[in-house]
């Protein structure tokens, strides 16, 4: 279980450019829980997963696993049980390393980074077999440098690594958005996939609607820091795509934009 | 002619040494650490120091490396854990190792002819004792070249090596494996400094003289000798003749030569580049002025500006 209770965060705290983003924000997320969050731009939703990783402070309240705080932990301590995949696909591989060599490094996770062999020739079949299962002929070019291949080749990488070792929550920002609609559609089937197979508990922003509707146990819509929307379950199945078209819209048009 | 080809092929390979280091965290940590200026005659001076006590030749390396090594903790340190920007730890450092220099060996320090250096130590002696002093400095330079480059070769194929990598690659993603980026930085500088400071050391063995001044230029030596030999061994994978060698099995390793292969390349192309325009009749005291118009000729040539700099 997920909760970040009364957290407050502000920008720039102490200056003229300051602005208070949350204040005594509130959520759960279940375990096993998939949670798609909409909302339109600076609604928070990035800064939500930005104070879930730790990678940005916050000025009060708290962030807990399983009933304890992990506000004071690292963020790459918090990444021991934790994937994220980011907008950009260039930002969850290493562009000047292989792909062999990004995998190796993904497998390695959790374990220690000593002067053993960085590459286990023995891995690699394993390594071609999930490959494979992407369905993007990705296994044929495993010495091929990342940077040489495309975005959604390199999304797909970067999704395979972030959920390759034994992880409890993946943290989806946006991991769509940079991608055309059909390798966007790929993405969001193999994300589904490994989160139903390995029984994650994912966090999804995204500026989909259909995807939230369509993936998400739980929707969240959010604007200027609130909460302004929360269904799952029945709940949920009985809200219609128009449903929360119309609701987005009408923040978006409070915002102005 | 052939005793300045040899001797400046000599100080090609002596200087890869602190290319090499250059190489970690200019070409691989993007950290352009100009620490490099006072680490290499911070491993002069104690090497110099060393060598008129007295003490064994060959153990002045592994003491000029640890020493070498510290300087990189503390730029690491100032950086990673004080949060001070790459740029201004590395200035910091530098400063401070001038005075810590002057300390350890004053503001020159002689290594007269009686002492014994690593190219005139006994063990080197009975095994190369029928060659000249040039011949000898030159076959001992290659071997810790050569040793060098085959241990940084290793190193970088470890789990611990590529970590490093990924570091200058991507930081978010070593965080995103839930290690400590900072860490993997410090040892990048630790291993860098290590490598400046054991040319520092070497150039004290061949030319017995230590000065403080002699620092100075050190960084733009070693960046010179990693972006030429860098441009060189792209320019020659892109070719034909590397693409020719793909196809065949046997040859496959020549046609993607090792980072640190190009470093030396490098080096001794730029020592071969500074040393013709002083033959052709330059005063030494214009040195540093070939070696920084050289190093602007190199950066225009590569259509590589150094913009990992300027905004690093």
């Amino acid at each position: 279980m997920l909760e970040l209770r009364d957290v407050t965060k502000i920008y720039n705290p102490g200056t003229v450019t300051e602005q208070r983003l949350f204040q005594d924000f509130s959520l759960t997320v279940e375990e096993g829980q998939f949670v798609a969050i909409v909302g339109s731009n600076g609604s928070g939703k990035t800064s939500l997963l930005n104070i879930i990783c730790g990678s940005i402070p916050i000025e009060g309240g708290d962030v807990l696993v399983d009933g304890k705080s992990i506000a004071k932990l690292k963020d790459f301590r918090r990444y021991a049980n934790m994937g994220r995949v980011y907008q950009n696909p260039s930002a969850g591989t290493c562009p000047n390393l292989t792909m062999l060599e990004n995998l190796s490094l993904a497998d390695n996770k959790g374990k220690p980074f000593h002067l053993g062999r960085a590459v286990d020739r023995r891995r690699i079949d394993g390594y071609r077999e999930q490959l494979r299962s992407l369905g993007l002929g990705l296994e044929e070019k495993l010495n091929v440098k990342m940077g040489a291949l495309s975005g959604g080749q390199r999304q797909a990488v970067a999704l395979l690594m972030a959920t390759m070792t034994p992880l409890r929550f993946l943290i989806l920002d946006e991991h769509t958005a940079a991608l055309d609609p059909k390798t966007a559609e790929i993405i969001m089937v193999l994300t589904d996939k490994v989160v139903r197979e390995k029984k994650l508990t994912a966090v999804m922003v995204t500026h989909n609607l259909r995807y939230a509707v369509e993936y998400g146990d739980r929707i969240l819509m959010m604007n200027q820091g609130k909460v302004v929307l929360d269904r799952a379950g029945a709940e949920k199945q009985a809200t219609s795509m128009d449903n929360i078209l119309s609701m987005f819209n009408k923040i978006s048009m409070e915002c102005g934009s | 002619m052939l005793d300045l080809l040899i001797s400046t092929l000599t100080q090609g390979l002596i200087y890869a040494l602190i290319s090499f280091g250059v190489y970690i965290t200019y070409s691989i940590l993007d950290f352009p650490d100009l620490g490099v200026d006072g680490t290499f005659p911070l491993g002069a001076a104690v090497t110099a120091v060393l060598l008129v006590k007295g003490v064994n030749p060959w153990l002045t390396l592994p003491i000029a490396m640890s020493v070498g090594a510290l300087a990189g903790l503390f730029t690491g340190f100032v950086h990673v854990k004080l949060g001070v920007r790459n740029l201004l730890a590395g200035i910091i450092t530098m400063t401070a190792l001038f005075s810590v220099n002057l300390q350890i060996a004053g503001s020159n320090l002689t290594v007269d002819r009686g002492t014994d250096t690593i190219f005139t130590s006994a063990p080197v002696m009975a095994v190369l004792g029928d060659m000249s002093l040039m011949g000898r400095k030159l076959v001992i330079s290659f071997l810790l070249v050569l040793i060098i480059k085959l241990a940084l070769d290793a190193y970088f194929k470890t789990k611990s090596g590529l970590l490093l990598r990924a570091v200058g690659d991507n930081p978010d993603l070593v965080t995103s494996l839930a290690q400590d980026r900072g860490l993997v930085k410090l040892l990048g500088l630790v291993i860098s400094n290590a490598l400046v400071a054991l040319g520092g050391c070497v150039v004290v063995h061949e030319q017995r003289s230590f000065s403080a001044t002699m620092g100075t230029g050190q960084l733009v030596y070693g960046l010179a000798a990693v972006i030429i030999g860098i441009s060189l061994m792209n320019f020659y994978t892109a070719s034909p003749l590397a693409r020719g060698l793909r196809e065949r099995k046997g040859l496959r390793f020549l046609a993607s030569p090792a980072g640190t292969t190009s470093v030396i390349l490098g080096s001794i192309l730029y020592k071969l580049c500074v040393q013709m325009a002083l033959s052709a009749g330059l005063p030494a005291n214009m040195m540093k002025l070939v070696t920084a118009a050289l190093f602007l000729l190199v950066l225009v040539c590569s259509g590589r500006k150094g913009e990992e700099i300027i905004h690093a």
